[in-house]
C-alpha cells in the first residue's frame, strides 16, 4: 500500500464532537508535488479534515500518515511532524507582539534550534521571496491583510516544510489583496510544493490544482482531477453540481 | 464650623508615618509580585493542567474569593504560628504579624490575579495557539513566547486596578495591630487629638500614590504596544 510518491495518506478517518459526526469515514491520498483543493459548503468539515493532517484536530477513528510519520499513532512526537508541515490560517495569526523578522525567527530558533544569525538570514531570504523584505522591522498591526498573509506564508516556509496546508487563506482579505496572496501560492505550486488548499477561489482551483476534493456533511463526496470536476459537470454528484452552480453563478 | 487646623502633628510624626508607609509598600509590592506569579501559575494549571489539578485550582480560587480578606488575614495571624510549629517541630517558634499578613495577602491576591490572568489568556485569539503548535512549538513554548506576552499586555489595566485595590486593602492589617500607613496615622491622630488633619493627609497620600500608579500603567501600556498607535 505504501507508495514512494505518497506524501499524505488519510485512511477511513472519522471524528465526532460529542454526538455530532464532523468527519465521516474520509479517505484520500495526496502525492508528492500535488496541489489538492478542498471545497464544500461551510460546516462540511473541510478545515477540520485538513487540521487532522498535522494533528491539530485529533481523530477518534482511522489512520493518517505524512511521509513516514503516522500522525494518529499516540507515540508520534507531533512537534517534530508539525515543524515540517506548514500551515497558513484564514486570519494570518502572525504574532502581534513581534516584528515581521522575529515572527519568522521564533520557531526556527526554538524548534529547529537554528543559530540566530542563520535563522535571520533564512527569514530575510523568504521575505524577499514573498516581496516583503522591506517590512522586516514592521509589526503585523501595521501591515495590510495581504501583506500579513504573505508574511505568514514565509513564516511557514522558513521551517522548510515538506507539505503546506492552507486554511481559507484569502477569505478574510479585501478583494484587491486576494491576487497577491494567490500569486505567492501559485509560485509555490510551480516550485513543486505539496499543497492542500481549503478555498472558495475556484479560479485558483482551475488554474493551479491537480485535484479537487468536494466535501459535504463530513464526507468526501468527490475526489477527482480538476478538469473532471469543472468540465464534466454531468458526471458529478447532485450536491457538487448544486455547490458549483451557486459558487460559479456570480 | 470653626475648626482650627493644626498640621504640625503630621510634621512631628513624619518619621513614624513614613515607617508605616514603608510597611504598606512592602505589603503591596510583595503581594503584587508574588500574587501575580502565583496567580499566573494557578491560571495555567486551571486552563491547561490535567483535570484534577484544574479542579483543585478552581476550588482554591473560589475559596479565597469567597472569604473576606479581613478574615483571611485574621486566620493566618491566629493559625500560622500553630501550623508552622507543627511543620517545623519547633514548639517555641513565633511568626511575626508581618509574615502572617504577607502570607494572607499573597495567597488571597493570587486567587484574584488568577482570574485576571485567565481572562487575559482567554483574550488572546485561539488561533495564536494553533499557529504556534502548527510551527512545532510545544504548548509551554507557545505560552511563554506568544500567549502570555500578549495576555499581559491586554490585562495591564485589570492588573493595575487590582494593584490599586490591594494598596487600599493592605490597610486591613490593622486587625492584627500592624503599623501600616493607615494604622500609624490613626495612632498619631488619636494620641494628639488631630484625627481630622491626619485623615486628610492619609487620603491625599493614598490618592497621589494611586494616581501615580494609574499614570504609570498608561505609560507602560503605550510602551508595551509598539505598532498600535
Amino acid at each position: 500500500m505504501k507508495n514512494g510518491d505518497d506524501m499524505i495518506e488519510i485512511k477511513n478517518v472519522s471524528k465526532w464532537y460529542g454526538d455530532f459526526k464532523v468527519l465521516d469515514d474520509c479517505s484520500a491520498v495526496v502525492s508528492k508535488g500535488e496541489v489538492v483543493v478542498v471545497c464544500g459548503p461551510s460546516g462540511s468539515g473541510k478545515s477540520t479534515l485538513m487540521k487532522t493532517v498535522n494533528g491539530l484536530e485529533p481523530v477518534q477513528q482511522g489512520e493518517i500518515r505524512v511521509a513516514d510519520t503516522v500522525v494518529t499513532d499516540r507515540k508520534t512526537r507531533l512537534t517534530a511532524l508539525r515543524s515540517r508541515v506548514g500551515m497558513v490560517f484564514q486570519h494570518f495569526e502572525l504574532f502581534p507582539h513581534l516584528n515581521v523578522l522575529d515572527n519568522l525567527v521564533l520557531a526556527q530558533t526554538k524548534v529547529l534550534k537554528r543559530p540566530l544569525a542563520e535563522a535571520r538570514e533564512r527569514a530575510m531570504l523568504l521575505l524577499r521571496r514573498v516581496d516583503m523584505e522591506a517590512f522586516s522591522e514592521k509589526f503585523p498591526g501595521n501591515l495590510s491583510g495581504g501583506q500579513q498573509q504573505r508574511v505568514a506564508v514565509a513564516r511557514s516556509l522558513a521551517m522548510d516544510p515538506m507539505v503546506m496546508l492552507f486554511d481559507e487563506p484569502t477569505s478574510a482579505l479585501d478583494p484587491e489583496m486576494v491576487g497577491e496572496v494567490l500569486e505567492v501560492m501559485m509560485q509555490l505550486a510551480r516550485e513543486g510544493m505539496t499543497m492542500i488548499v481549503v478555498t472558495h477561489e475556484m479560479g485558483f482551483a482551475r488554474k493551479v490544482s491537480n485535484r479537487v476534493i468536494f466535501m459535504d456533511r463530513g464526507r468526501i463526496v468527490e475526489d477527482c482531477p480538476k478538469d473532471d470536476f469543472f468540465e464534466r459537470r454531468d458526471e458529478r454528484s447532485e450536491r457538487a453540481r448544486d455547490f458549483l452552480d451557486k459558487i460559479l453563478q456570480h | 464650623m470653626n475648626y482650627a487646623f493644626e498640621w504640625g502633628t503630621i510634621l512631628r510624626a513624619w518619621p513614624y508615618l513614613m515607617q508605616g508607609l514603608q510597611t504598606t509598600l512592602l505589603l503591596l509590592v510583595v503581594g503584587v509580585v508574588l500574587g501575580i506569579a502565583l496567580g499566573t501559575v494557578l491560571a495555567i494549571c486551571r486552563m491547561f493542567g490535567p483535570r484534577p489539578l484544574a479542579a483543585l485550582t478552581t476550588g482554591y480560587v473560589n475559596l479565597f474569593r469567597s472569604i473576606p480578606l479581613i478574615l483571611t488575614i485574621f486566620w493566618f495571624y491566629i493559625m500560622m504560628p500553630g501550623v508552622m510549629r507543627v511543620l517545623t517541630g519547633d514548639p517555641n517558634l513565633t511568626v511575626g504579624p508581618i509574615y502572617a499578613a504577607l502570607a494572607a495577602l499573597v495567597l488571597a491576591e493570587a486567587a484574584y490575579f488568577c482570574e485576571i490572568v485567565r481572562a487575559g489568556i482567554g483574550s488572546v485569539r485561539s488561533g495564536q495557539m494553533q499557529a504556534c503548535l502548527s510551527l512545532g512549538l510545544t504548548r509551554w513554548q507557545a505560552l511563554t513566547n506568544v500567549i502570555l506576552p500578549q495576555a499581559f499586555r491586554n490585562m495591564t489595566p485589570s492588573l493595575l486596578n487590582q494593584t490599586i485595590a490591594l494598596l487600599k486593602d493592605t490597610s486591613l492589617v490593622y486587625v492584627i495591630s500592624m503599623n501600616d500607613f493607615l494604622g500609624a496615622a490613626v495612632r498619631i491622630g488619636q494620641r494628639d487629638g488631630r484625627v481630622v488633619e491626619v485623615f486628610i493627609f492619609v487620603a491625599v497620600v493614598y490618592f497621589v500614590v494611586c494616581s501615580a500608579g494609574t499614570w504609570l500603567a498608561g505609560w507602560l501600556q503605550k510602551r508595551l504596544n509598539p505598532g498600535k498607535a
